[in-house]
């Protein structure tokens, strides 16, 4: 039985495959990677050759199904782009000529680079990882080496949600929750294209609809889940946290909000200092022991929270000099104000008042009148049983539309305010968490950047500030990290802002780097911002000629646009190849009753016929450690602790019984999340499907972060080592910290130019502020944005011989009254212009689309050379980025991204445009790179069998 | 020219619900893997696969449309998968020069019998659906077989033994069954809710039924919100009694 893939094209004999005997395809178990959903997939292999993926129906993620990356899963493994030998760059950057060199003269250059640096100035090394799954390895491995230059690609993902759900609380939308779709009632989706959490989403969709459950989506676009949703609420972009806060307004007014949740498991009593004289000003009152102090009525004095059954909620009062308030006071005095009523935010949010009133009923409705109840009793942290499990089924999932805002970390704090006062947070019918979540800041570490030549960091790079202290800035104020994260021109910025290390580093803003080192990031094209101009700074040199930036190193699988600007390129395996795992102490595949984990395991063994080959990244980067001698990679005598990744996911220990896998831990094999390292334990997960599910006990099931037996249980798997139960911040105190200081409390002082901006954006209870960059919106009155579609992920699809027949181009589309009003017919182009450059491209008519937005797919369009596609493919003639349209640096010299957290802004763009005739290809127009690896065949015929 | 069987004992297909069905296109995919990869009726080519015009045979392809309502209504999208839905009346098998193409007496599967295919193309023309593609490497006619390699399979397990887009369907968008049979669970579903066939005007008799969408935009019942009463204190009032209560 052999793989006729047929390649009829020169070059390609190599990948002939020999003639072999039938043999009956074998079931090898693993996790796909065709985007970050990370379902179980069956592949079936024969002869080390992939006959057919299909979905693992065991597996809890997927249960069998799988989308349409998935099952194209084989196209991307059998890609032409797939690289296949270590490349030393031999032309100018971005020419694509490289010649290919050993894996030995590859990794000793890498060391020659990177030893001195480590010696003498370790923050000269900027390592930066993209959609990088092994987080807790790629950060242990930076902060190893020493520096704080390191991040994964959070900060142009959706660190806003993930911030503003940490902060608010212990967990965030995404991956890391999900709704009770077996009991909820009313689903609402903001900003929810196809992808994270996209096959669990699918299903979920599926269920609601199999049980007429409601679901609503707030969204300009309807494409996708919006077509299928029961109301299409077609909002103007940058704009949800208006409609989210009056419809907080109108719930408040009429009294429908869960007053009991709200006491028992939120911050709503605790007494916030409002004396704008006083040092603690805007912080929450506590006692000598640092106890949150609430006001009790009965006694008329502050006494701890916890104390008291019956707090004041209203009113202000005088504690010694100081005058406070409960949280909930100031809930309403900033939302009962009729500026937030459905007439005065409708026409901002391009929807009728109307709408915003049926929503806030509707929610009511479901929250109030259809509560939920469990005949299950259950403990709470402070020992008193429940005797049932009462809900409010009414369900919230929002992605990057509204996070990808310069108001976005405001907007997610809002809908999240929404949620917790419905009571609907960790409730049956509501949202709830998936194990390591719930997990408060304080179980996160704060932010490392102690630099010292010659060892480690002083601890991870990326935490959760908890006031200005934590910062990561010099004696002078300024920013200590080369992307500027945990500066004051973005303190929360928990993921790192990857999108502003190559402006920053082409600058020498703080200083100059030496390496530049990337995986799996393409930052010369869709993960960047402004990309032609960020071209131009990966080529900048110096009056000498020497790059601006000096070394750069990418480590990727495929020939992708940032390949072809690397002087060392390091070639990964495909997934199928690969040693991974999906660990808990980084992004696991939980779900709300399960934590679950699991690994990837090569399936295929790696051929790259005729060339040096292909290793996995992860397993590079420990045999780089070893070669470096950093601590934790070697032992006394200088040899390597780890043979490879794989042995590392075995015995690293990150606490004493506590690794990357928490299944079949221990010599025999028994123990779940905690216990020493188990030899057998990789043999024991594929045996098992590939992943390990322990299941959260039924007790356990609902209100986690204050619920004992879940506790317990999460202390006993390992997720925490101890209890940590804490309560929901509608008030976040480290936001009122900063705000304190923008207004002059406290030793750390913020520059004057940053006070105002500061001011406003850490507001403590969450406020909606037009985009930043709304300053012309006369010249630019129209909304341009992306959106991710259900069957491509990233930039990777366009390789991908079947799905890029079904996204080959991505029109510009646009509304319909837009299209009549500037006289577009079909085949014409556009001409968009926004205050930063201007592109011309195709269009397509679009009526489902709010009348004030423009928008196509995200990373369709190809530089021609790349990815291995002919340089006439339709991505590269006619497909395009809006990327170039929107800047990195705004005209104020700060980052185009959330003053909170430095997320990037990509969809604050505004653009105008007019109708122009049709021209040969979009434009801008780049010059055709050389490709690295050998010419695509013309035609494919898989075949398995 | 080609016979149709008089009735078939069993009238397989598939009953697609456009109410659920988000255009996700992994059933198009799973299809193309299958039954190029493993099945019978592969392999489905891809010319030009990675340069200017990419064109590969698929036997399933969802279709997107826009529906403007004239009464001001809001826009609806709909994602229309289509592939060959096994008709009783079936124009393609009668239409074949050659017995090539055929309808299945004991299932209802409409087939095309490569062997004898001599890629006339005169199936496709009369396909009012647009479901047959003629594979330009093989010279022949492809078609969905609604996997009939899959579905009785005694290899597979048994609950793998249906189509591959209905195994990998992520909403559960798809179904699969016998419509003849009155009491399958397909046609439950088609009598529960209204489905439909395609273009009845064709006298085709599709097997494959289409559940339309359910209507959208409805409107709520629920009262809207009415402020607080001034008279009783408003907010605050509300706030006093409602604390009391607790």
């Amino acid at each position: 039985m052999r793989l006729a893939t047929e390649f009829r094209s020169i070059r390609h004999d190599s990948m002939r495959e020999p003639d072999v005997p039938d043999t009956a395809p074998e079931i090898r178990r693993t996790t796909c990677y065709m985007c970050a959903c990370r379902c179980g997939i069956d592949v079936h292999v024969a002869e080390n050759r992939v006959h057919h993926i299909e979905g693992n129906r065991a597996h809890p993620v997927n249960r069998g199904v799988l989308c349409a990356k998935g099952s194209a899963g084989v196209m991307q493994h059998l890609s032409p782009a797939r690289l296949r030998a270590p490349l030393r760059r031999t032309g100018p950057r971005g020419s694509g000529e490289f010649r290919e060199i050993s894996w030995e003269e590859a990794l000793g250059i890498a060391v020659n680079w990177l030893e001195p640096i480590r010696e003498q100035h370790p923050e000269r090394l900027a390592f930066f990882t993209g959609r990088d799954q092994s987080q807790a390895l790629t950060g242990w491995w930076a902060q190893q080496f020493g520096t704080l230059n390191y991040a994964a690609h959070g900060g142009f993902c959706s660190v806003n949600m993930a911030a503003a759900g940490i902060y608010t609380m212990g967990g965030a939308f995404w991956e890391f929750g999900a709704p009770d779709w077996e009991r909820t009632r009313l689903l609402i989706l903001f900003g929810v294209a196809e992808d994270h959490d996209s096959n669990p989403l699918k299903i979920g969709l599926g269920k609601l609809k199999a049980r007429g459950a409601r679901v609503i989506s707030v969204n300009p676009i309807r494409t996708g889940y919006s077509a299928i949703a029961d109301q299409w609420i077609g909002i103007t972009p940058g704009t949800d946290g208006l409609l989210i806060l009056s419809l907080v307004h109108l719930l408040l007014t009429s009294g429908k909000i869960d007053l009991a949740y709200l006491m028992r498991f939120t911050n709503a009593a605790w007494l916030v200092d409002q004396d704008p004289a006083s040092p603690g000003f805007g912080s929450f009152l506590r006692d000598s022991e640092g106890r949150e102090l609430a006001w009790d009525p009965a006694r008329h004095r502050a006494v701890p929270a916890a104390d008291v059954a019956r707090p004041a909620l209203s009113g202000g009062f005088n504690v010694g000099p100081t005058h406070v308030k409960p949280v909930f006071a100031l809930m309403a005095e900033a939302y009962l104000d009729p500026a937030l009523a459905p007439e005065a935010v409708a026409p901002a949010c391009g929807i009728e008042p109307e709408v915003i009133h049926r929503l806030a009923a509707e929610l009511a409705d479901t929250a109030f009148n259809h509560p939920i109840t469990l005949d299950r009793p259950w403990t709470d942290h402070c020992g008193k049983r429940h005797e049932t499990m009462v809900g409010r089924p009414v369900a919230m999932h929002a992605m990057r539309g509204i996070a990808a805002h310069s108001n976005g970390f405001q907007t997610c704090r809002a809908l999240h305010l929404l949620q917790l006062i419905l009571g609907t947070v960790e409730t049956p019918g509501g949202f709830r968490f998936e194990p390591p979540y719930p997990k408060p800041v304080s179980a996160h570490p704060k932010p490392h950047h102690k630099v010292t030549p010659g060892y480690p960091l002083d601890g991870p790079q990326l935490g959760y500030p908890r006031g200005p202290e934590d910062l990561a800035i010099d004696a002078d104020g300024r920013p200590k990290r080369i992307d500027h994260a945990f500066s004051w021109e973005a303190p929360l910025s928990a993921h790192g802002m990857m999108h502003m290390v190559i402006a920053n580093a082409a600058r020498g803003d703080p200083y100059p780097i030496d390496v530049l080192f990337l995986y799996m990031a393409n930052m010369a094209w869709n993960s960047s911002m402004n990309t032609a101009q960020t071209i131009g700074m990966l080529t900048a040199t110096d009056a000498t000629g020497v790059y601006l930036i000096p070394k750069i190193i990418v480590a990727d699988s495929y020939s992708s646009e940032m390949v072809a600007y690397a002087d060392l390129v390091l070639p990964d395996t495909t997934y199928l190849e690969r040693h991974d795992c999906i660990s808990l102490l980084d992004r696991p595949i939980s779900e709300p009753d399960a934590a679950i984990d699991a690994i990837r395991w090569p399936v295929i063994e790696p051929e790259r016929p005729g060339a040096e080959g292909v290793r996995g990244f992860q397993s590079v980067l420990l045999d780089l450690g070893v070669r470096l001698k950093l601590p934790g990679m070697v032992d006394a005598n200088g040899k390597a602790i780890y043979r490879d990744y794989a042995d590392y996911m075995v015995r690293h220990q990150r606490r004493p019984g506590v690794g990357p896998l928490m299944g079949w831990r221990g010599e025999d094999g028994t123990g779940t999340g905690r216990g020493a390292p188990n030899p057998k334990q990789l043999a024991r997960y594929i045996e098992a499907g590939g992943f390990h599910i322990a299941h959260v006990p039924e007790e356990a099931a609902f209100f986690k972060p204050w619920n004992r037996a879940y506790q317990d249980w999460a202390v006993k798997i390992g997720i925490y080592d101890t209890p940590q139960p804490y309560l929901f911040q509608l008030y976040v105190e480290p936001l009122a910290r900063f705000q304190a200081a923008a207004l002059g409390h406290g030793p750390h002082q913020p520059p004057d130019a940053l006070r105002e901006r500061l001011a406003r954006a850490m507001a403590p209870l969450p406020v909606w502020y037009p985009p930043l960059s709304d300053t012309d919106t006369d010249t630019y009155p129209i909304h341009a944005i992306t959106q991710r579609p259900a069957a491509m992920y990233h930039s990777w699809g366009s390789q991908n011989a079947w799905l890029r027949q079904i996204h080959g181009e991505n029109p510009l589309y646009i509304p319909g009254a837009l299209w009549e009003s500037l006289g577009f017919e079909p085949g014409d182009f556009a001409r968009v212009v926004s205050p930063h450059a201007e592109i011309r491209v195709p269009v397509a008519r679009m009526d489902a689309l709010n009348p004030a937005t423009v928008w196509t797919w995200n990373a369709i369009g190809k530089r021609p050379g790349a990815w291995s596609l002919a340089p006439d493919a339709p991505e590269a003639t006619r497909g395009f980025l809006l990327n170039h349209l929107i800047p990195e640096t705004l005209p104020t010299g700060l980052s185009n991204s959330d003053p909170v957290t430095g997320q990037a802004a990509w969809y604050d763009l505004r653009v105008r445009i007019e109708r122009i005739p049709a021209e040969a290809r979009s434009a801008p127009a780049f010059p055709s790179e050389m490709s690295p690896v050998p010419r695509a065949p013309k035609l494919v015929k898989f075949r398995a069998g | 020219m080609t016979a149709l069987p008089a009735s078939t004992e069993r009238a397989l297909g598939l009953v697609i619900d456009l109410d659920t069905c988000v255009g996700c296109h992994a059933c198009v995919v799973a299809c193309k893997e299958w039954n190029s990869g493993s099945s019978p009726a592969g392999p489905l080519s891809d010319t030009d696969a990675y340069g200017a015009r990419p064109s590969g045979t698929f036997l399933n392809r969802v279709h997107t449309f826009e529906a403007v309502p004239a009464d001001g209504r809001q826009p609806r999208v709909v994602h229309f998968p289509k592939s060959c839905l096994h008709c009783a009346d079936a124009p393609c098998v009668t239409v074949c020069p050659t017995g090539a193409s055929l309808k299945r007496e004991r299932d209802g599967i409409v087939l095309v019998n490569e062997d004898d295919c001599i890629g006339c193309g005169l199936c496709a023309w009369a396909c009012p659906y647009g479901a047959r593609e003629l594979d330009p490497v093989a010279g022949t006619m492809k078609k969905c077989t609604l996997c009939e390699d899959r579905i009785d399979n005694l290899a597979l397990p048994e609950e793998d033994r249906i189509p591959a887009c209905v195994r990998t369907c992520p909403a559960g968008a798809r179904h699969f069954g016998d419509l003849a049979d009155p009491e399958s669970a397909v046609s439950r579903l088609v009598a529960e809710r209204g489905g439909i066939d395609l273009m009845p005007e064709q006298q085709t008799r599709p097997t494959n039924k289409y559940l339309p969408p359910r209507s959208r935009d409805v409107d709520v019942l629920a009262p809207l919100l009415e402020p607080l009463p001034e008279e009783a204190g408003g907010f605050l009032g509300w706030l006093d009694r409602t604390l009391a209560r607790l």
